[in-house]
């Protein structure tokens, strides 16, 4: 309990964890902001005028088309009628074409907008926890803290253990209590600035499970950075490792799969599994494919990678470099 | 005297493309409760090795270690907390103060806050203690890293360079310091460079090179087992001293001219001296041995002497022999 304790304390006094997390914070501020500024409440009277709006264009979209048949008609004979449709076939607008709601505001719907928002949420903190991760244990590797702590505590995998168990309650701690004051901001953005009236029971539900899969992204974003750092005995592993799988590995594996026609080149691209994990699934669509439907016409083949398959992925990469990193920590000699 | 520190027979092997390297090829030591004892040996000779392999940091090949009595370094758990250790240069997280560097270690140990703010008293730091270890000179890092040794009031404590960038007034502190551990009952082991440090703080030395134990014993039976090898030669008045020391080396001693007088270096039997010399009849007027330091046993047992013209290299050492024997 008492290490536990000193790398509580640890954590908590690292001018680098003190400047990530203020910098995640500042970033979701920012988010909050724009959504705030960015959308407006729409009462009956903007909806009135957009409907009004949306009418008023109807009318000047039927008014044009009939000047134009008119023009059509009268070029007949002449040779001005080949700038016209044979016979000025030249269908009206219909009313449908003119949908209201393209002429509101923005608003922000709580129930449609703000699992984006649980996405964002989870995709900073989880950038801030890898960073922080790896930096929490890479720097007492690289300072020799970590020699010194094993001159007081010659346990190695504990010590190594309670770093990460620190790591990941702090995270889960920070993560928690941001995620209530994110969802509580959405909410009163939501009522100033859009609407929360579908709300029901099960869509708080869902919400608070894509917050929990949000949660768990974050904790493995840790667990990877920190796993990494251990690794490779220093923070720039961790980061090294970042930068090298999202420049060689996404955009130049994508660059290459696109190259070789390959079928649903998105299963092999972390973020379409990050997507698939917080949104329940991706479905990935081959459009160069085309399977028969019954009811006439093609559809592409599809693939869906669904959460549980997703989550099995994160839990084997976790296994992976947490169980490498705690193997090494037994195994290594310590210079 | 009970041994607190025992090591038989250890071995560390290090493989590497470029081959295998013996760190250590079975080291052998034994320190008694109380003892100040110094740990010598050059650079690469493996002292460090053996004390990273002691506390835990490394893997031995074989061997056999115990702290206390207790084997390590699979009860090495049980004995850490009476175990305080500082190995090679001090290491810490930069942008601590030393406070909160010795505060975090206190509450890793389940020590209390007292301790801390006593033992920076003790090393001189007390006043300098809410700054960045980062702003710390090489000789307050050391301070801090011996504070941090002391920190759980260790019964064994393990220094390796202890004086590395410390001042006159500081290895002077710190070789009082030693004292006083000592005097309080605690057994210190002193790994240095600073040969003259250990001959005046250690009762007893181990002296290691190429990774086995040369030397060991009290400070004043090394020395005596190994002062009789150099003799300070004088000649009658008037005699070509300089035709004289031809004359030994001729015959494979190893001389070094001073102003009035000649120094052979490797006379294992003085006599043939005085026989070579009154053969061509030159007469010795005195013949005396001359008392080692620990430098000049330390040079001649782990052969790293200088030699003119020559650039030792780390590993190298020469085995060290007698002329005349």
């Amino acid at each position: 309990m008492s290490l536990y304790k000193a790398e509580t304390r640890r954590l908590v006094k690292r001018r680098f964890t003190k400047l990530f997390v203020l910098c995640g914070l500042l970033v979701l501020a920012a988010v909050a902001a724009g959504v705030f500024l960015s959308n407006q409440r729409v009462g009956p009277e903007t909806v009135a005028r957009a409907k009004a709006e949306a009418q008023r264009n109807y009318q000047e979209s039927v008014q044009e088309t009939n000047r134009i048949v008119q023009e059509c008609q009268a070029a007949q004979g002449t040779a001005d009628a080949g700038n016209f449709p044979p016979n000025c076939e030249i269908s009206a607008p219909q009313q449908s074409d003119f949908d209201p709601e393209w002429y509101m505001p923005a608003t922000f719907d709580f129930r449609d907008k703000f699992p984006e928002m649980v996405t964002t949420f989870a995709a900073v903190l989880a950038l801030v926890a890898y960073i922080v991760g790896a930096s929490f244990v890479g720097a007492e590797w690289s300072s020799g803290g970590m020699m010194n702590l094993l001159l007081w505590r010659p346990r190695r995998l504990q010590v190594l253990g309670t770093k990460l168990l620190v790591l990941l309650t702090s995270a889960a701690a920070l993560t928690a209590v941001l995620g209530v004051l994110w969802t509580v901001g959405f909410y009163l953005i939501a009522q100033a600035r859009g609407s929360t009236e579908s709300m029901t029971g099960g869509a708080w539900q869902s919400i608070g499970l894509m917050e929990v899969r949000g949660l768990v992204l974050v904790l493995l974003a840790g667990a990877l950075g920190f796993g990494l750092a251990s690794l490779g005995r220093h923070t720039a592993m961790a980061l090294g490792v970042a930068i090298g799988v999202i420049v060689v590995l996404q955009f130049g594996l994508l660059t290459v799969l696109s190259l070789a026609n390959v079928k649903f080149p998105e299963l092999y691209l972390a973020p379409f599994w990050i997507f698939a994990w917080l949104n329940k699934e991706y479905v990935a669509q081959d459009y160069t494919s085309c399977d028969v439907s019954p009811l006439g016409g093609c559809q592409p083949e599809t693939l869906t990678i669904t959460w549980q398959l997703a989550g099995g992925a994160m839990a084997a990469l976790f296994l992976l470099v947490v169980g490498g990193a705690m193997w090494t920590m037994r195994r290594r000699d310590i210079t | 005297m009970d041994a607190v520190l025992e090591i038989a027979g250890l071995r560390k092997t290090y493989r590497s493309r470029k081959g295998v390297r013996r760190a250590l090829d079975g080291f052998d030591m034994v320190v008694g409760a109380g003892q100040v004892h110094g740990f010598l040996g050059p650079n690469g000779s493996g002292k460090t090795t053996t004390l990273r392999t002691l506390l835990g940091l490394i893997r031995p090949n074989g061997g056999r270690m115990a702290l206390f009595g207790q084997e390590v370094p699979r009860r090495l758990p049980e004995v850490a907390g009476s175990v305080g250790a500082i190995v090679e240069s001090p290491q810490f997280f930069g942008n601590f103060t030393a406070r909160d560097t010795l505060s975090l270690l206190a509450d890793a140990g389940g020590l209390k806050k007292e301790r801390v703010t006593a033992v920076l008293e003790l090393v001189g730091l007390r006043d300098r203690a809410r700054e960045r270890v980062r702003t710390y000179s090489l000789g307050m890092k050391q301070r801090l890293a011996v504070a941090s040794a002391l920190l759980k009031e260790p019964k064994l404590l393990i220094l390796d360079e202890p004086a590395n960038g410390l001042d006159p007034g500081g290895i002077r502190e710190m070789r009082t310091l030693m004292r006083n551990l000592a005097e309080s009952g605690m057994t210190v082991l002193l790994s240095s460079h600073i040969l003259g440090e250990i001959q005046l703080i250690c009762d007893q030395v181990t002296i290691i090179s190429a990774g086995r134990r040369v030397a060991a014993g009290s400070v004043a039976d090394v020395l005596a087992r190994h002062s009789s090898s150099s003799v300070k030669v004088r000649l009658e008045p008037g005699v070509d001293l300089l035709g004289a020391a031809e004359l030994l080396r001729g015959n494979g001693a190893e001389v070094t001219l001073r102003d009035d007088h000649f120094v052979v270096g490797n006379a294992g039997n003085p006599a043939q001296i005085t026989r070579i010399l009154a053969e061509k009849q030159i007469y010795v007027s005195e013949l005396a041995p001359i008392a080692a330091d620990l430098e000049s046993v330390f040079l001649e047992l782990t052969g790293t002497a200088p030699v003119e013209g020559q650039n030792r290299q780390v590993d190298q050492v020469s085995a060290p022999g007698g002329w005349g024997q």
